[in-house]
């Protein structure tokens, strides 16, 4: 029956001049279900962008939030809203000798933050480069290696994930500042303001940021239920979701779910600004680079060779 | 209110009145637009995965289409200049029909949009005051603003001028010379926004090149007029409205420079890349001669350097411009070429090779084909609408009641 609406109120404007005009509506009109008794549409619509909201507007969110949730997977949700911890600004490190490109570090972030499994997601890309081949370009990279087991003979690989830049290219091109980065230098998206433009995700010059071209599937019992409102709750369709250093584990103090799977002990995190801190150590006595350094974009993820 | 009502009425019926061919028109528009509208409420319960883009290639045909588009409506200008700058007659009496396929252009362009976004619904929160506009930041908030202000500004112009000729009255320059001369700086800058919007991604080789903004002009006044001269054609065949021969020649003279200047720039962004060999070779080499043995827009590109070469010689020639058949053909091999080369040709290569690495073969699905089809349909619809209302008003031959009853 909606369907027949719709159709119906864009192909009648048509000929009239208030054509736009009758877009519109009938864009609206397929999107929200008039006369519906259920308000929480409406107020899904109406929802302002996140940081406009006062505290007591996000508790209303979160708790028509996780209703939402318990009613679609029948699961009991917690969204928290977690803030930045003062005096923290968190980096990441990779240790490319160490990496053996099992790639289990980019399934343990599917579970833990809950991206669709149908049509899959991944946050993390793992890329294979034949030693002593040029990679500059990552032109001669293979992102789809099957072998029967790693490390492969001959090959070495290099994990890229989102950069959390300091100067994100992404956030600069946002047309509705639905991505922002936070005081702790994680770069967010408020999933309920992005409109599926896309035009962050041809900014990224790290391929870190990935679209919902259909609507997300997670098996019930494969979801984690323990989610942060700007981290890894369910999104939807037709909006742009990348990687968030899991906000909702190192905001509580524990490390994000790829450093803690690593079986090698390749990835280090921690905080910047704290001169103990391993990821410090790293960058003061290992052989640091990031990634496409000569684009300015200042990430805070540090590959280096320990070895 | 009576005077109102009984004009409006009086445009319905005008605009439901025509011969066979009119009819057979409407019906066949009205199959594709019906069709698209069928395909986009699948894209819009299902996602945008019933398109071929995908993480890799994120934007495809419909931002294609939308970059030809704002340079067909961009295009305006050039008639614009001749007529109110230059005073240049027989094409002042035709620069009516420009501003409305400018308006056209527009509302297209906003459609292209509209169903390239995952979520449509949203689209106040990129509107100012209501929204939280990401100004000026985002080049895409500048387009939201300088594409609206064009469509208003066309949308003012002609609109006026129709009124007035409507109620028999003469126009006043003096009120809408302002209007027309801001429209000349307003029809290159949508084109330099939306050039922009491409050019600022460091992230994209192929688009960092600062010739994108200059090849983006230059292209959209080859086009653009194109597919005017083919109008005009069209409209004094239909209609009493004479169209001056030495209008189309002088559109036609002035198209022979912008390709020229295209063909210029082209060749220059050519060299440049190939002379070079620079690792952002990668995506003009995946243009034209293929990456890693895919090759899926080798044929088109070249196909589209042959067709604007071959109008070019055209429209150069005073003898082939000014002979209806060969100007003709040249038309629509110029607006083929363009729409190849500023489409597909611009859009995809920004995202092959990809930022890392990845070659992803694009090549757009049914259902974007489908709504892309319905999108042309929907405008070729509004212009023939709006051609309808205007061209009777336009000989004299549909006037209206004024306010005051007479």
């Amino acid at each position: 029956m909606p369907n027949k609406i719709k159709g119906n109120s864009i192909s009648k404007s048509i000929s009239r001049r208030g054509f736009l005009k009758g877009a519109a509506l009938g864009l609206a009109s397929t999107a929200i279900p008039f006369g519906t008794a259920d308000a929480s549409v409406w107020d899904a619509f109406l929802q302002k962008h996140f940081r406009e909201m006062n505290e007591d507007e996000i508790q209303t969110v979160i708790k028509r939030l996780e209703k939402e949730y318990d009613k679609k997977f029948d699961t009991k949700f917690n969204i928290k809203t977690t803030k930045a911890m003062p005096g923290t600004l968190f980096g990441y490190g990779l240790d490319l000798s160490r990496c053996i490109g099992c790639r289990r570090c980019v399934y343990a972030c599917v579970r833990e933050n809950n991206q669709s499994r149908d049509p899959q997601i991944h946050w993390i890309t793992v890329l294979r480069f034949k030693k002593g081949e040029k990679w500059i370009d990552l032109e001669e990279s293979e992102k789809y290696y099957y072998p029967g087991a790693v490390p492969e003979e001959g090959y070495f690989y290099m994990p890229v994930q989102c950069q959390q830049c300091e100067n994100p290219p992404c956030v600069r091109v946002c047309p509705t500042k639905a991505t922002w980065k936070e005081p702790d230098g994680i770069v967010v998206v408020d999933y309920n303001w992005c409109i599926g433009c896309r035009y962050c995700m041809a900014a990224c010059p790290y391929g870190a940021r990935h679209f919902n071209w259909a609507k997300p599937r997670i098996r019930k019992e494969e979801l984690n239920p323990e989610t942060h409102y700007l981290g890894n709750r369910p999104r939807y369709a037709g909006v742009v979701e990348k990687c968030t250093f899991c906000v909702q584990r190192t905001r509580a103090g524990r490390y994000p779910a790829c450093v803690e799977i690593c079986p090698v002990g390749a990835r280090k995190f921690g905080n910047l600004l704290d001169p103990k801190s391993e990821i410090r150590y790293c960058i003061e006595n290992k052989r640091v680079f990031r990634l496409k350094e000569d684009l300015n974009t200042y990430p805070k993820f540090y590959y280096f060779f320990a070895t | 209110m009576y005077a109102l009502l009984k004009n409006f009425f009086t445009v319905l019926k005008h605009m439901a009145r025509g011969d066979k061919w009119y009819y057979i028109w409407l019906a066949f528009l009205s199959f594709f637009i019906i069709a698209g509208v069928a395909s986009y409420i699948r894209q819009l319960n299902t996602g945008l995965i019933l398109t071929a883009m995908r993480d890799q290639v994120s934007w495809g045909f419909y931002i294609s289409n939308f970059t030809f588009l704002v340079g067909v409506a961009a295009a305006a200008v050039l008639l614009v200049v001749p007529a109110y700058i230059y005073n240049f007659k027989p094409i002042k009496e035709i620069v009516l029909f420009g501003e409305l396929l400018a308006v056209t252009a527009i509302t297209m362009c906003i459609l292209f949009i509209l169903v390239d976004m995952g979520r449509p619904e949203r689209v106040w929160h990129l509107m100012p005051i209501i929204g939280t506009m990401n100004f000026p930041s985002s080049l895409l908030a500048w387009d939201v603003v300088v594409l609206n202000g064009y469509l208003a500004i066309n949308f003012l112009i002609s609109f006026y001028v129709l009124y007035k000729m409507s109620h028999s009255k003469e126009y006043s320059i003096q009120l809408i010379k302002p209007l027309i001369l801001i429209s000349i700086p307003w029809a290159i800058s949508i084109h330099t926004v939306t050039a922009f919007l491409y050019n600022g991604l460091s992230a994209r080789p192929f688009w960092n090149a600062s010739i994108l903004a200059p090849r983006f002009i230059a292209s959209a006044l080859s086009s653009g007029p194109a597919l005017m001269i083919i109008i005009f054609q069209i409209v004094r065949k239909v209609s009493k409205i004479d169209i001056d021969n030495k209008a189309i020649f002088k559109i036609a003279e002035l198209i022979a420079y912008a390709i020229g200047l295209n063909l210029f720039l082209f060749g220059a962004e050519f060299f440049k890349e190939f002379y070079s060999g620079s690792i952002h070779l990668a995506p003009m080499e995946y243009l034209y001669f293929g990456l890693h043995g895919k090759t899926a827009l080798v044929p088109w590109m070249w196909s589209a350097l042959i067709f604007n070469i071959t109008a070019f010689l055209i429209f150069l020639s005073p003898t082939a411009r000014e002979n209806f058949l060969t100007l003709n053909l040249a038309c629509v091999l110029i607006i083929a070429g363009v729409y190849i080369e500023k489409g597909m040709g611009l859009v995809v290569p920004g995202f092959v090779p990809g930022v890392l690495g990845e070659i992803y073969e694009y090549s757009p699905s049914w259902t974007e084909k489908s709504i892309t089809i319905g999108i042309w349909a929907t405008g070729a619809m509004l212009y023939t609408l709006l051609l309808k209302f205007a061209m009777p008003i336009y000989t004299g031959e549909l006037r209206f009641l004024s306010k005051t009853g007479k």
